[in-house]
C-alpha cells in the first residue's frame, strides 16, 4: 500500500457493496469446498462401498426383518423408515468421520484455513458435501418405492415426508459427526464418539427407555421430560405419519446449527 | 507489505514467540533463520492468519490480520512446514481446487494451473494421486499451490526441504526471481540459501529476534571477518607486520620450514586495501615471497553458532 488516502478510498468502495460481495464470496467458497470434498469421496472406492453397504442393509432390514410382505400394508413407515434411526447411526458417522479428522491428520487444515476462506464456508461446504452423499444413498433406495407402488396404492405424500424426515435425521447425525471429527485427528475416535452421541439422541426420547427410567426414579419426571426433549425419534416419527410440523423442522435445524457452531468453536480452540 | 509489530505467542506456559517485530517490503526476500523450536513456524503461522497472536499486530498489504483477514489472505501465498496436500486427490484436481478457491475461474484457472505445473516441473505427475507421489514431488505440488494466484506476499516454511540438489537450486533461483516483485519470507536451515537468495536475514532464537541485517552484515559479525590470511616464504622470521596501520593483532599460525602463516586481524572494510599494499611493500623490502594473501569474509554458520545457544544450554 502506498499512501493512507488510497487505503481509505479502497475501504470505502469495498464497504458499499461488501454485503453482496460477502454473499457471493461465501457461496463461491462453499461450492468450491463442496466440490473438492465430493471429488475426494469418490476418488477412492470408499464412497461407493459405503453406499452399496447401506443399500444392502436397508434391503435386508426391510424385507427380512421388517417383514415388508407379511405386514401387507402399502406403506413404508413400519418396514423401511422404521430402521433408519439405526441404519444412519452406523452409516452417517462412517461418512462424516473424515471431514475434519483427516484434514487435521494430513495438516491440510493449515492450508484450507489460510486460504481466503472463512471457517464457516469450509464447515458448511464440507457438511453439505457429506449430506449430498447421504441424500444420494437415500435416493438410491427408490426401488422400494416402486415396489410398494406396484403392489398396492400407497400414500405418496407420506412416503415423501418419510424421505424428508430421514434426510433430516441423517443431516442431524452428520452435524454431530462434523463436531466429533473436529475433536480428533483420528477418524476411528471421531466415529466412536459420534455413534455414542447419536445413540443418546435416539434413546433420549425412546419410550421403552423413558418408561424404564421413570419407573426407577418416579420423582425425576421433569428431568426425564427435559432429556426426552433432546430425543430425535419423536420428531422423526411425525414425518413418518405424514406430518410436517414447524416445531420438528425447528428441532432438526437447531441441532444441526448448534453442532456446526460447536465445530467452529472446537476448530478454533484446537488451533491455539 | 508485511509488518509484524511486537508480536507474542504462547502455548500454555511456554512462550514460543516473544515481542518479535520486523517489516518486509515489496522487492525484499527475508530469510528466517533459527535453531529448531525457535519460533519460525509459529511466526509464519501468525503472518498467514492460521494462529492469532496473543499480543501485537500484524498487517499484510496494509490490512490488519485480526480484522480483515479474508482480504489480506488473498494477497498471501503460503507453503506450510510439512507441505500438506490433499492425498485423496490427483495433482491436477488439487491445483484446480487451489486456483478456484483463490477466485480463478475458467480460462484464467487453467492458465494459472498450467503455469505452475510447468514452473514446478509437475507435468509428468499431473494425473497421479497425491498420496503416491514421492516426498519431493509432494513438496513441489504444495509449492505450486502457494504461487498459483501469483501472490504479492509469499510465506514459505522451509521451501527446499526434501528437494534434490537440482530442485533446491531451481527453487532458490525462483525465490530470487520472484523476490524482485513480491515480498517474500522464507525459513531455512541451509545457510547458503540465505546468501544465495535473501536480501535480508533475521535470526531468531527461543522466540526472540537476535539478529537482523543483510547477509553481508551478518557475516561481518564473525570473529574473523575482515582478517587477512598471509603465507610467506622467507629465510628468517618476518618482522614488522604487526606495525602496519590498521592491524589490530597479529596471530602467528603454525608454519613449516621456510613457510610462515599469519592472520592479521583488522576491522577495515574490504574496499580499503592499504594493509595489502603495506604488506607488499614490506615483502619487497625484505625479499619475502608472498604465497597467499586472502581476506576472510566471515562465515554465516559461525555467526549463527555464536549468537544462538545450543540445545544443551537451555
Ligand atoms: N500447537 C502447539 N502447541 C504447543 N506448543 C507448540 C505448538 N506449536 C509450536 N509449539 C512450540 O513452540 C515452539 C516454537 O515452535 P516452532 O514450530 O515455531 O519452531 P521452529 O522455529 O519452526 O522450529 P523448526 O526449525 O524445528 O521447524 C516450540 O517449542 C514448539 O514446541
Ligand atoms: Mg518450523
Amino acid at each position: 500500500m502506498t499512501t493512507d488516502s488510497t487505503i481509505t478510498s479502497e475501504n470505502q468502495t469495498a464497504g458499499t457493496d461488501s454485503a453482496t460481495e460477502g454473499v457471493a464470496l461465501a457461496w463461491h467458497n462453499i461450492r468450491t469446498v463442496l466440490k473438492r470434498e465430493l471429488l475426494a469421496s469418490f476418488y477412492s472406492p470408499v464412497g461407493y462401498v459405503f453406499i452399496v453397504i447401506f443399500l444392502l442393509m436397508s434391503g435386508f432390514f426391510t424385507f427380512m426383518v421388517g417383514q415388508f410382505f407379511e405386514i401387507g400394508e402399502a406403506s413404508l413407515s413400519r418396514s423401511f423408515f422404521l430402521w433408519h434411526p439405526w441404519l444412519w447411526l452406523v452409516f452417517v458417522p462412517a461418512i462424516g468421520m473424515r471431514l475434519w479428522a483427516e484434514e487435521q491428520r494430513m495438516g491440510t487444515i493449515e492450508l484450507l484455513l489460510t486460504m481466503p476462506v472463512h471457517p464457516w464456508h469450509a464447515i458448511v461446504g464440507k457438511f453439505l458435501a457429506a449430506w449430498l452423499v447421504v441424500a444420494l444413498a437415500l435416493g438410491l433406495t427408490f426401488p422400494i418405492v416402486l415396489t410398494v407402488g406396484w403392489l398396492g396404492s400407497p400414500d405418496y405424500g407420506v412416503i415423501f415426508t418419510g424421505y424428508l424426515g430421514s434426510l433430516l435425521l441423517g443431516g442431524t447425525y452428520l452435524a454431530v459427526t462434523s463436531m466429533t471429527s473436529a475433536l480428533s485427528r483420528n477418524q476411528v475416535v471421531s466415529f466412536i464418539i459420534s455413534v455414542v452421541l447419536c445413540l443418546f439422541l435416539i434413546l433420549a426420547g425412546f419410550e421403552p427407555v423413558t418408561n424404564f427410567v421413570q419407573q426407577i426414579f418416579p420423582d425425576a419426571s421433569r428431568l426425564v421430560d427435559f432429556v426426552a426433549g433432546f430425543g430425535v425419534v419423536p420428531h422423526f416419527d411425525a414425518f413418518q405419519r405424514g406430518i410436517v410440523d414447524v416445531r420438528d423442522l425447528f428441532y432438526f435445524a437447531s441441532v444441526i446449527g448448534f453442532c456446526l457452531f460447536a465445530t467452529a468453536v472446537i476448530l478454533q480452540a484446537r488451533r491455539a | 507489505m508485511i509488518e509484524v509489530q511486537n508480536v507474542t505467542k504462547s502455548f500454555g506456559r511456554k512462550t514460543a514467540v516473544e515481542n518479535v517485530s520486523f517489516v518486509v517490503k515489496k522487492g525484499e526476500v527475508l530469510g528466517f533463520l533459527g535453531p529448531n523450536g525457535a519460533g519460525k513456524s509459529t511466526t509464519m503461522r501468525m503472518i498467514t492468519g492460521y494462529l492469532e497472536p496473543d499480543a501485537g499486530k500484524i498487517t499484510v498489504g496494509g490490512m490488519d490480520m485480526a480484522q480483515d483477514a479474508l482480504h489480506a489472505r488473498r494477497l498471501i501465498g503460503y507453503l506450510p512446514e510439512s507441505a500438506p496436500a490433499y492425498s485423496d486427490l490427483s495433482v491436477i484436481d488439487f491445483l484446480n481446487f487451489a486456483a478456484e478457491i483463490r477466485g480463478l475461474r475458467g480460462a484464467a484457472r487453467s492458465k494459472a494451473v498450467d503455469r505452475v505445473i510447468e514452473m514446478c516441473f509437475l507435468g509428468s505427475v499431473r494425473h497421479q494421486s497425491i498420496d503416491t507421489l514421492s516426498k519431493g514431488y509432494r513438496h513441489r505440488t504444495c509449492f505450486a499451490q502457494s504461487v498459483i494466484h501469483d501472490p504479492e506476499v509469499l510465506v514459505m516454511d522451509e521451501p527446499t526441504d526434501g528437494l534434490d540438489p537440482n530442485q533446491k537450486h531451481e527453487v532458490r533461483n525462483l525465490i530470487k526471481e520472484m523476490g524482485k516483485s513480491k515480498a517474500i519470507v522464507f525459513s531455512t536451515h541451509i545457510l547458503e540459501e540465505v546468501e544465495a537468495a535473501c536480501t535480508r536475514a533475521i535470526i531468531i532464537d527461543r522466540g526472540k529476534v537476535v539478529a537482523n541485517g543483510t547477509p553481508a552484515d551478518l557475516k561481518g559479525r564473525a570473529r574473523n571477518a575482515g582478517s587477512l590470511l598471509l603465507t610467506l616464504k622467507a629465510t628468517s622470521a618476518p618482522n614488522g607486520l604487526e606495525k602496519i596501520p590498521g592491524v589490530d593483532q597479529l596471530e602467528t599460525l603454525s608454519g613449516s620450514e621456510g613457510e610462515h602463516h599469519f592472520r592479521l586481524h583488522s576491522r577495515k572494510s574490504a574496499k580499503d586495501t592499504t594493509i595489502e599494499e603495506a604488506i607488499a611493500d614490506l615483502a619487497l623490502k625484505n625479499s619475502w615471497r608472498i604465497i597467499r594473501l586472502t581476506r576472510e569474509e566471515g562465515r554465516l554458520d559461525e555467526v549463527f553458532r555464536s549468537i544462538t545457544l545450543p540445545d544443551n544450554v537451555r
